[in-house]
């Protein structure tokens, strides 16, 4: 009698947990949706308001100057780092078996298509996701989008579009800037650690990149810009919850935005395979 | 002035929140160049006439007719014209926090005038005036008391001369002084022949500016009636929140 008891309690707590499970699962299928929605309706309408006048060029501006002036030197830091530590690991991976001399030509070519693109924008990603979510957040729960409605002009055009303009400017600029610098580190390395002469690192890292590189990785960039400054702005407009809800808000759209970034990388990289680079 | 001609007419509003139904038949009508004081208790849905009034928020049934026009189905960009001709004064003033008192004043005036700068500063300084700010006018609005990020929100939306007011709890958590100055510029801006919605918990305030008053409760006006009447009321609700305001004023 005391077993059945223990086991007909056993099934009501397993059901319970399932019941929460349930719970939670549907939650998140309906924030998934709210999301995939929210985003979906504010990308129609920006497409709808970034044609009609006024267009505030003056914000654009102040905006790529905010977002470069965040930016610039931690993306200068990040690219020489990463140039250098990659010269460094493809140098001595590379000399067992002899292969040191294809360290420029291996170092570059990842640094255009891959590492440059990726690391700023998961930095940007970082610094101005979190700055755009944050602002915008902190303006909707002390109803200055409000004040901007009812004054009789619209979020979409003084909020979202001269950010979402500017972080599409200023992503792929940085991205060449933060290829530029981290080319400069492992050349840096090259010459110190491999023995591998400035001039032959340069002659042979030019050789080898094509403007299609270049611009493969600057369009990733781009898309990585649309969708940092579409979900920030989006996650700012929808904050609830006063300081506590800018809090959380920011943390999510960081979060997202690097996810996207990882996984849009892949599909964007093999997209590029197929269509740019099967010829060479 | 005709003080019969009705220029916002709001008919049978509802509006709810998830299960919550806030307003179950909100009907009032606004007569030119007089002002209406708002009161009722706290969630009884006095902030959202006036949202809902501009726009901010939509009615799920009901009308609002501003000068022959039904504005409840109107687009964001059909209610821009709307917007130009009633001003908001919000409860905290919801000045642009990067934008300085002047830049704050100006906005409208850049967005919807083609006055030049010059007429604009002028605008701005007379607004300053109006408001005792004078002198204010690089000020960013956290160098600002609460008092006079309200009186700045007050003047930027009545920069425009628009043709109606509403104020959302324009005096909450102000000292006795700045509540003065306040109204002070109510009052000028009333002597202007405005028309406007004041909501408001302070009776005394109330009395001092409005035409008429409505209280809100259980998501309809319960009694809309002039200052004299409402007064000599005996609704027993009316009595009670009169008596229970006055004495947490008090």
């Amino acid at each position: 009698m005391e077993q059945v008891g223990l086991i007909s309690k056993k099934i009501f707590s397993m059901r319970l947990a399932l019941n929460e499970l349930h719970k939670n699962i549907g939650k998140k299928i309906f924030e998934i949706i709210h999301f995939c929605g929210g985003l979906g309706i504010l990308i129609k309408q920006v497409l709808d308001e970034i044609k009609t006048k006024p267009f505030y060029f003056k914000l654009v501006l102040d905006q790529i100057y905010q977002i470069g002036n965040r930016s610039i030197l931690l993306v200068a830091v990040t690219g020489l780092a990463t140039g250098s530590v990659m010269a460094l690991q493809f140098g001595f991976g590379l000399e067992k078996f002899g292969g040191k001399m294809y360290v420029p030509k291996l170092v570059a070519l990842t640094i255009s298509r891959e590492m440059g693109p990726v690391f700023a924008s998961l930095l940007v990603a970082g610094r101005i996701g979190s700055g755009i979510a944050s602002e915008v957040g902190s303006m909707k729960v002390t109803q200055q989008i409000d004040a901007i409605r009812a004054l009789g002009t619209s979020p979409i055009k003084k909020i979202v579009i001269p950010r979402l303009v500017a972080s599409m400017i200023a992503l792929p600029l940085l991205t060449l800037f933060a290829d530029y610098i981290a080319m400069l580190g492992a050349m840096a390395v090259s010459a110190l650690e491999l023995n591998i002469s400035a001039s032959y690192f340069l002659s042979k890292a030019v050789d080898t990149l094509t403007m299609a590189d270049l611009l493969t990785g600057m369009a990733k960039t781009g898309v990585f810009a649309f969708f940092i400054a579409m979900v920030a702005c989006w996650k700012g407009l929808n904050t609830q919850g006063g300081t506590q809800g800018v809090g959380n808000t920011t943390t999510w759209v960081v979060v997202t935005s690097s996810i996207f970034i990882m996984i849009s990388d892949f599909f964007l990289t093999k997209l590029f395979i197929v269509t740019v680079f099967s010829g060479t | 002035m005709s003080k019969e001609k009705v220029i916002l007419k709001i008919t049978d509003l509802h509006k709810a929140f998830g299960d919550k139904q806030v307003h179950k038949g909100v009907s009032l009508s606004l007569k030119e160049g007089e002002l209406i004081a708002l009161f009722g208790g706290s969630g009884t849905g006095k902030s959202v006439i006036l949202r809902s009034i501009i726009g901010l928020e939509k009615p799920d049934k009901g009308s609002i007719v501003f000068e022959g026009q039904e504005i409840t189905q109107l687009s964001e960009k059909e209610l821009v014209r709307i917007r130009t001709q009633i001003g908001f004064v919000f409860q905290n003033g919801a000045l642009f926090d990067s934008l300085t008192v002047e830049e704050n004043l100006a906005y409208p005036l850049i967005e919807h005038t083609n006055l030049s700068n010059k007429e604009i500063s002028e605008r701005v300084e007379e607004m300053l005036e109006m408001i005792d700010m004078k002198g204010s006018n690089k000020l960013l609005p956290a160098e600002l008391s609460g008092g006079m990020q309200k009186r700045t929100g007050l003047a930027r939306a009545t920069i425009l001369r628009p043709k109606v007011i509403l104020f959302d709890e324009p005096t909450a958590g102000l000292d006795p002084v700045n509540t003065k100055r306040l109204l002070k510029n109510i009052k000028t801006l009333k002597s202007r022949g405005m028309t406007g919605i004041f909501v408001t918990h302070d009776i005394p305030a109330a009395f001092e500016i409005s035409d008429r008053i409505a209280f809100l409760n259980d998501g309809k006006i319960h009694v809309i009636d002039t200052i004299e009447n409402i007064q000599k009321s005996n609704d027993s609700f009316v009595q009670s929140f009169i008596s229970e305001a006055m004495g947490h004023h008090e």
